[in-house]
Parts: C-alpha cells; sequence; structure tokens
C-alpha cells in the first residue's frame, strides 16, 4: 500500500447533476390551520450530498417553515430518522445518489408529531428508560474513587459495548409492527436494553427482576418476530439474536414463578 | 408569564450539565437541565477517541501519574492554561473515568499477554501485565508522553453520555428538553436565572434559580468548516456576554483538528493516528516526521494542523472539486484492528465517502474542531464578575486548555468539571447569604424585553435575510480568523463582522409563525453568534503574538515578555459593534511549570522576564525536597489539594502505585 493511490475523492467524475424531486410530507400540529398534506420542491444534485444538506438548502432558499431534526449530521446522534421512500433511517448520512430523482420523506410514526418530518422521540426515549429502569443496578453502598476499578473480562466489556452502540433512533420503534398496534410496546430498543443490563456483570438485578420489566405483551411476548427492527437499525445491532434470547430467558424465569 | 423556580438551572444537556446536575441533586438541591436536544443528541456523543486520565493500566502507560499529565497538559497550552486548573483536573481525571466504570460505562479493558500494534509505522509485540488483566485500557494520543487516553473503542463520548444520562433519569433530574434560553436574568452583581423559550411551543418562560449554571458547548458553528454539531453555536457563550457584567477568557484559542474528513468536516478520530494511522501527501509520502521528527503525527493538534496546511501550501495536497487535502491511512492497521477499535470511522467513511478505510486512504484536510475560550471562571466554576453564574466544559475557561487544547482532554473535562462544579455549586446554594429574595420585578423587565426582541423580529420590516447572514459570517471566520492568522486580513474580518452586526438588525422574516419557526431561530441566533465571532476575531487581531492554536504569520513568536496573559471579552452595551477587551496577567512566580519549550512545534520564543527566576527558584525546592515523595515536592512548588471539593483531594490508586 505504499504506492500512492488512484483514490479519487467522493462522487467520482463530474456528469450533469440531477435535478431532484423530494415530497415531503407537512403539518403543523401547532397550526390550527394546517392540514397533512404532501409538497414538492425541487433541488439540483451536489457531489456527496446527503439528505442533511438537501434539507438545509431547502429550508435556507425556499421553505424556512420547513421543521426537520439535525444534530450531528454525521450518524452518530440519532436524532434525524425519518421515513425515506417508506423505510425509517437516518437522513444525515443518506446519500441522494444511493436514491431515484424522486424522494418522498415522511416524520417517523409511533412517536408524537411536532412538525413536518420532527418527531419527539426524546419523550419516548426517557419514558422507556424510566419505566426499563435502563441504568446499571448496583449494591448500595459507598464508591470510593481513589482505589482502582473493579476489573471486567475485556470480551465481555466488548460485548456490553456492541449493545450500547444504540442511539435511540427510533427507527425499530417506527418499523415494529407491535408498535404501531399497542403503545406501550418498548420495542426494540427498550429491548436491547434490558439485554445490555443482563449481560453486565455489575448489575445486581436477578432474571426474575427483569421478568417484571419485560415479562409481558409489552415487552418480549409482544414481539411478533416480523423483525423489520433488525433490517433498519443503522448501527446493525442484532436485535433479532437479543429479543430471541431474552424470551427465552423470561420464558424461563416465568415458569420458575 | 409562567415562572419556575429551581435551586439550580443547568444550561445544556451535554455531559458537562449532566455530571453537574447529578452532583448538586445529590447534594438534595432541586436541579433542573434545559436542553435543546434530548441530551443523549448532545454532542458530547461525537466525542470518538477517549478520555485522558493517568490510569498506568496499560504497559505503555506504565509510569504515568499526574505529574506527567500536567505537564502534557500545559505543554499542550503552550503555557496558557492555569495551572492550579490543571493540577485540579489531573487529579480528578482518574477518578472521573473510575466512577463512570462503576456506573455502568463499558470501557474498553486490557487482555494480559501479547498483542502486536502499530508504533512509528513498524509492527510491534508488547506484552500486557497479569496484573492489568481486566482494568481499563489506554491507547495513545497526540501531545502525550504516555499511553493516557481511556476509550470505548471510538465510541467513548456516545458511551459516556449515556452513562451519564440514563444515570441522571435515575437520580430523577427533570430534563426540559427542545428548550432554550434566551436571556440571563441578572442585575449588575446576582444572576437569577433565565428566560427560556419552548423550542416546540414558542412558549416564553421564566426560570428562577439561586445558581444557573451553563455547559452549553463549543461555538464551532461560527465557521463554515466545523467538526461540531448544527448545535455548538456558542449561545451559552452570547448569554454570559450579553449580560455586560461576565466575561469571556481566550476567545481566540481557537482549535482546528488535523483529520477533518473532505468535504463535510466530519471528524474521524485522533485513535486514528493514536492507534497507528499515518499522514500522506500527493507522492503517498508520509510528510509530518520531516517536520516533526519526535512527535510525528502525534504532536499536538495545532502543530500537526500547521504542518498540513504547510504541506499543502507547497503544492504536496491532493487537488479535487473540493479543495485540496491530504491522506489518512490507516490501512496498515488492518481489517481486525478497525473493525473493533475504529468502528465508527470505519461507518464514517462508508457512508460519506463511499471507502472502505482497510482498503484506502481517507482524504483529510483540518477543520474547525473546538472553543477553548469560554466564560470566564474561578476553579469553583464561578464567574468572578457575575455572582450565581457558574459555567463548565467547553462553555467555560477556568482555564485548563489555554492555547491548545490536548485530544482526550476535552471529554475528561466535561466530566471532571461537573463533578467539581458540581460540590462548588452545592456548597454555594449551601450557604444561607446565597438566598435570594425573588426578583419578579426584575423577571418581568426581563421577559417583557426578550418578548419585545422577538415580537419585533417578527414584525420587522428589514431587508436582511437570518440564513444569508449567518452564511456571510461562517465565510468571513473561515477565511480570516482560520488556521493562520495576520493582521491585515483580521482588521478586514472585524469590519466586516461589524458591518455584519448591524446588517443583522435588520433581519426580517418571511415566515411570521410565532411557534415553531426555524426562520426566526435562526434570526436571534445569529445575532447572538455574531458577537462570539467578533469577540473570538477581535482578540485574535490584539494578540500580536503565537501561542497553540493562535498562530499570527506577523508575529511567529510566543511572546511570553508581552502576552503571557488572558483575553477578557465583555459586551458592553446593545448599540455596540465591538466587546471591549481587558487583560489577566499569568503570573509565572506562582507556576509549577514554567514557560519553555513544549516538546515539538516552534522552539524560538520569547521569555518573560520571571522565568528564569522562577526555573531557579523551583529547581532549588526540588533540591531541598530530594529524597521527599513526589506529592510532597509538588505541593512545595505550587499546593493546590484545598483548592478542591473535599471529596476529591484523595490520591488515586494505581498498579504501581498503591494506596497506604
Amino acid at each position: 500500500m505504499s504506492d500512492v493511490q488512484k483514490n479519487t475523492a467522493p462522487g467520482g467524475q463530474s456528469r450533469k447533476n440531477r435535478l431532484l424531486t423530494f415530497h415531503i410530507l407537512r403539518y403543523n400540529p401547532q397550526d390550527p390551520d394546517s392540514k397533512p398534506h404532501m409538497q414538492s420542491y425541487q433541488v439540483e444534485e451536489a457531489e456527496g450530498m446527503t439528505l442533511f444538506l438537501a434539507l438545509t438548502e431547502i429550508r435556507e432558499h425556499q421553505d424556512p417553515t420547513l421543521q426537520y431534526d439535525f444534530v450531528c449530521r454525521a450518524g452518530i446522534c440519532g436524532s434525524c430518522s425519518m421515513l425515506i421512500n417508506g423505510r425509517p433511517g437516518l437522513a444525515c448520512r443518506t446519500l441522494t445518489h444511493n436514491l431515484d430523482p424522486d424522494i418522498t420523506l415522511a416524520p417517523l410514526p409511533v412517536f408524537e408529531l411536532i412538525g413536518d418530518l420532527s418527531v419527539n422521540t426524546g419523550k419516548w426515549m426517557r419514558g422507556m428508560s424510566e419505566r426499563l429502569e435502563t441504568w446499571v443496578h448496583t449494591k448500595e453502598q459507598e464508591l470510593d474513587l481513589s482505589k482502582m476499578e473493579e476489573r471486567m473480562d475485556p470480551d465481555l466489556a466488548e460485548s456490553i459495548y456492541e449493545l450500547d452502540r444504540c442511539v435511540e433512533c427510533g427507527s425499530c420503534v417506527a418499523a415494529c409492527g407491535t408498535a404501531q398496534m399497542r403503545n406501550d410496546f418498548v420495542g426494540a430498543v427498550g429491548m436491547n436494553k434490558i439485554a445490555r443490563f443482563k449481560l453486565d456483570s455489575r448489575d445486581t438485578r436477578s432474571d426474575d427482576d427483569f421478568y417484571e420489566l419485560v415479562g409481558d405483551d409489552t415487552g418480549v411476548f409482544g414481539c411478533m418476530s416480523l423483525l423489520g427492527c433488525q433490517d433498519v437499525c443503522p448501527k446493525e445491532l442484532p436485535l433479532q439474536t437479543q429479543i430471541a434470547f431474552l424470551r427465552r430467558k423470561m420464558i424461563s424465569a416465568g415458569l420458575k414463578r | 408569564m409562567k415562572v419556575i423556580y429551581t435551586d439550580v438551572l443547568v444550561v445544556g444537556g451535554g455531559l458537562a450539565g449532566l455530571r453537574m446536575a447529578i452532583g448538586a441533586k445529590r447534594r438534595g438541591h432541586d436541579t433542573i437541565i434545559l436542553s435543546l436536544v434530548p441530551p443523549k443528541r448532545s454532542h458530547s456523543a461525537a466525542a470518538q477517541g477517549g478520555m485522558q486520565a493517568s490510569l498506568g493500566n496499560v504497559i505503555k502507560g506504565q509510569g504515568d501519574n499526574e505529574d506527567i499529565h500536567f505537564e502534557d497538559t500545559v505543554r499542550g497550552s503552550d503555557w496558557g492554561a492555569d495551572q492550579v486548573v490543571a493540577r485540579m483536573f489531573v487529579n480528578t481525571s482518574p477518578k472521573a473515568a473510575r466512577e463512570l466504570a462503576a456506573w455502568g460505562l463499558p470501557w474498553s479493558r486490557v487482555r494480559k499477554g501479547d498483542r502486536q500494534v502499530i508504533i512509528n509505522s513498524q509492527k510491534v509485540t508488547i506484552t500486557e501485565r497479569d496484573e492489568a488483566q481486566g482494568l481499563i485500557a489506554q491507547r495513545d494520543f497526540g501531545g502525550t508522553k504516555k499511553w493516557r487516553t481511556c476509550y470505548v473503542s471510538d465510541g467513548t463520548g456516545h458511551a459516556m453520555l449515556y452513562t451519564a444520562s440514563d444515570r441522571a433519569i435515575a437520580e430523577g433530574i427533570d430534563v426540559h428538553e427542545r428548550c432554550e434560553a434566551l436571556a440571563l436574568i441578572h442585575d449588575d452583581n446576582r444572576c437569577y436565572g433565565a428566560i427560556v423559550r419552548d423550542l416546540i411551543t414558542g412558549e416564553l418562560r421564566v426560570y428562577l434559580a439561586k445558581a444557573t449554571a451553563l455547559a452549553t458547548g463549543g461555538a464551532g458553528k461560527v465557521y463554515r468548516v466545523t467538526t461540531n454539531a448544527v448545535i455548538c453555536e456558542g449561545i451559552g457563550h452570547a448569554l454570559a456576554l450579553e449580560t455586560g457584567v461576565a466575561a469571556l477568557g481566550n476567545m481566540e484559542a481557537v482549535q482546528f483538528h488535523p483529520t477533518g474528513i473532505v468535504p463535510v468536516g466530519i471528524l474521524v478520530t485522533e485513535g486514528c493516528r493514536g492507534d497507528g494511522g499515518l499522514l500522506r501527501d500527493i507522492d503517498g509520502h508520509r510528510f509530518m516526521p520531516d517536520y516533526e521528527p519526535e512527535k510525528k503525527e502525534l504532536a499536538s493538534r495545532d502543530v500537526v494542523s500547521r504542518r498540513m496546511e504547510e504541506h499543502i501550501r507547497k503544492g504536496k495536497g491532493i487537488k479535487s472539486r473540493f479543495g485540496e487535502h491530504l491522506w489518512l491511512d490507516i490501512t496498515l492497521l488492518g481489517r481486525h484492528h478497525i473493525e473493533h477499535n475504529l468502528r465508527e470511522v470505519k461507518e464514517i467513511c462508508e457512508s460519506f465517502l463511499g471507502i472502505d478505510p482497510a482498503e484506502k486512504w481517507i482524504p483529510v484536510r483540518p477543520a474547525h474542531h473546538y472553543t477553548m475560550g469560554g466564560v470566564r471562571t474561578h476553579h469553583t466554576g464561578e464567574s468572578p464578575h457575575l455572582k450565581g453564574l457558574f459555567a463548565a466544559g467547553e462553555a467555560a475557561c477556568w482555564d485548563m486548555h489555554g492555547f491548545n487544547r490536548l485530544g482526550g482532554n476535552s471529554v475528561a473535562e466535561t466530566v471532571v468539571a461537573g463533578m467539581i462544579v458540581g460540590e462548588f455549586i452545592s456548597d454555594f446554594c449551601d450557604e444561607k447569604e446565597n438566598d435570594i429574595d425573588i426578583p419578579m420585578k426584575l423577571a418581568q423587565e426581563f421577559y417583557d424585553r426578550e418578548k419585545g426582541k422577538l415580537q419585533s423580529l417578527l414584525n420587522s420590516t428589514g431587508n436582511e435575510s437570518a440564513f444569508k447572514i449567518n452564511t456571510e459570517m461562517q465565510e468571513i471566520m473561515t477565511r480570516s480568523v482560520g488556521i493562520f492568522r495576520n493582521g491585515e486580513a483580521l482588521g478586514e474580518g472585524v469590519k466586516q463582522l461589524q458591518a455584519l452586526l448591524e446588517r443583522s438588525r435588520n433581519i426580517a422574516l418571511t415566515s411570521k409563525v410565532p411557534g415553531v419557526n426555524p426562520e426566526l431561530v435562526m434570526a436571534y441566533r445569529v445575532q447572538k453568534m455574531l458577537k462570539v465571532a467578533l469577540a473570538i476575531a477581535y482578540g485574535a487581531l490584539q494578540r500580536t503574538e503565537s501561542r497553540g492554536a493562535h498562530f499570527r504569520e506577523d508575529f511567529p513568536h510566543r511572546n511570553d515578555k508581552e502576552w503571557l496573559k488572558r483575553t477578557l471579552s465583555f459586551w458592553r452595551g446593545d448599540s455596540t459593534t465591538l466587546p471591549e477587551l481587558q487583560y489577566e496577567e499569568l503570573d509565572v512566580m506562582k507556576m509549577e511549570l514554567p514557560p519553555g519549550w513544549r516538546g515539538y512545534g516552534a522552539k524560538d520564543y520569547i521569555d518573560h522576564p520571571d522565568t528564569a527566576k522562577r526555573q531557579a527558584e523551583v529547581e532549588e525546592i526540588r533540591k531541598q525536597t530530594e529524597g521527599q515523595d513526589r506529592f510532597a515536592v509538588q505541593d512545595k512548588i505550587m499546593p493546590f489539594r484545598d483548592k478542591l471539593p473535599a471529596s476529591l483531594r484523595e490520591r488515586n490508586e494505581r498498579i504501581d502505585e498503591p494506596l497506604n
């Protein structure tokens, strides 16, 4: 690899830019006169254009009222999940050149709509965290911070991080059949968190405790195994395996009761 | 007028804000966090590579301790840091790392035995000690003598933010999401809270608090190409500045990160170079050793960024439609390493560049990255000018980074400052004398003022566009206040920003809806951002020397004789277009590490008249204390322990340094 690479900047050779047409579902629930409707915008495609760049251009040059959420614009904060041609995904890292020139955008279902493409995933996720107590439960004892940390197996740490990579973007919930039907379903995001804390040797909760949290139709037994969650997860988390594993554990915890 | 009362109001839900709030809540103070976005979306999540804490678990970190971390930090700062604060920081950082471990953070851990690493482009086998098995691991980073950067793969900030945020939920801390502070409520001496706008409904509310703490992060969006998130607009800086009472410190100290990907400026972590990645030019040549034979790719960020730009100026950049760039080569690290320890980097390369970094080189160029300057505070985090106003993290200047921050020291600072300032805020709230009579009249005045400002924006018949002014500001800053600066360009930039600030008073909106209104938000924010941009540009114009990240082509030397001082900027009155600058001397005679060569970068600098005297004094103390342990020696040179909250004064245990 010491030779000079024939690596070109993203996008490759220039050609005539496409004209993209965005069809965006508009609705402002704060405005009594607003009715849900589709609105179209045209944008000339540029090299390396993402939906973040395209939507910013629409807001700055065509329609300053357009609502959406971006924060990191690098695929790590989970703010910008929306329905892209009907499929949940992170808009910031979706390159327009991978899409047809007609692009339909809509807000994620299930979550409370703030306006246009902006939904309140934060409120939903906080509710889920409170309900599932998504933190390590440790023995009540004064922590002596001057002492060395407790040891952890390096492989275990890596396995926990694997599940900890979830960015709470809500894609899995939006793609979930059960979540469409019952609003108290914790979703793959919730079950993944339980699996994560169950794995964590620092957490003192037993299977019985986890059963209390997800051992019913709002948790593992509500899942219909459609697994849209796994298909759309932008972090490619092994949700299918985690849900199956958790369900098996919860069945045996339930039988012991 | 809706009024909400609390003991502590924390503005900002990133790591610093969360940790401060947890501290205050645990001490029994009612605490509310305001956050523009759900806290887990904060920019803290973007810290990839790791957090510096001198645990010394890995073999390449053996012998590391607070003393070495302290020296690295001060050298990195180019002697701009407050050394007492740097000492407080390095003593607390191991505690912060261990606290997070206890809270569930999945730190990457040491595996005993042999492993292959890349050092200076060579494959080397190192052997981790048996007794280190399962302890928190460290990787190499720029500007450090030891491997000190604790990490969680390359998602360190994300994992830390989730751990801290979940901890805050466990503690029952209220977070008012999608809420934005528009102004601090204050008189000439005391801060009483903030006027807050709900970004969903547009409602204005009054928050009254005994203590108000800004943890609003950086101001990257005043530049065009920045690694910062969309929300890092320096609004917290502006809130403090607009009081006309509180000051910002060292705003001209702006860090450019060597490896922003071209063209979008998204960061790839310093961990790439820490783990052995190389920088290459158009000929595929590894050029950093030519400039920095000792630290090579791992000199401090200000130095590496300047060397890269210098190399591009020599015609060694790769030309692309987006301008010139250089290559970051991590292919030599191997696919396994990249897929386990640099997976976010891999995802970013795949998503935004369409390349596999295990096969191809990454196009990079320095991009704006970090705001060293911030709300000037004491070591307690409290503003020396406005009682009851605190700040922590990137928004603050307490001042541990001086003119250049080391990689891994910012995410460490967030939690360390959160721990320390959280205690001092609690002490403040415990003091009877800091109780407040509810200042309803004042609150009403500020509420009316802010309401009036919003209304006049909505009613404006001016002819300026908020988005356009924002773009122009970013262009001016990028052009005139970048990596290489000079008096002429800075002078021009300041003038243009002043004109832009005046024009911003004529912004009109095309959309008049009062509730969610992205254009209205841009309008009031850009008026604030321009003041922050002016503090940066004007500070840079006045500082006629080069120090750390502030590099003046017309004054290329660090000048300790004239400029060993901190810039303070104040904004006096609504009609002005320039900050008022004052300077605060740094006292060489109190420094533990008197100014000298950093160990990388330029070797010529102009000494302060006290430097030799202090150097002799320090050496004399070392001679007198010979044979005593390092803590006793340090205490004689520059005592700091009593400055820390009592709960954080203890020493730190290590494999090689057991506690007695």
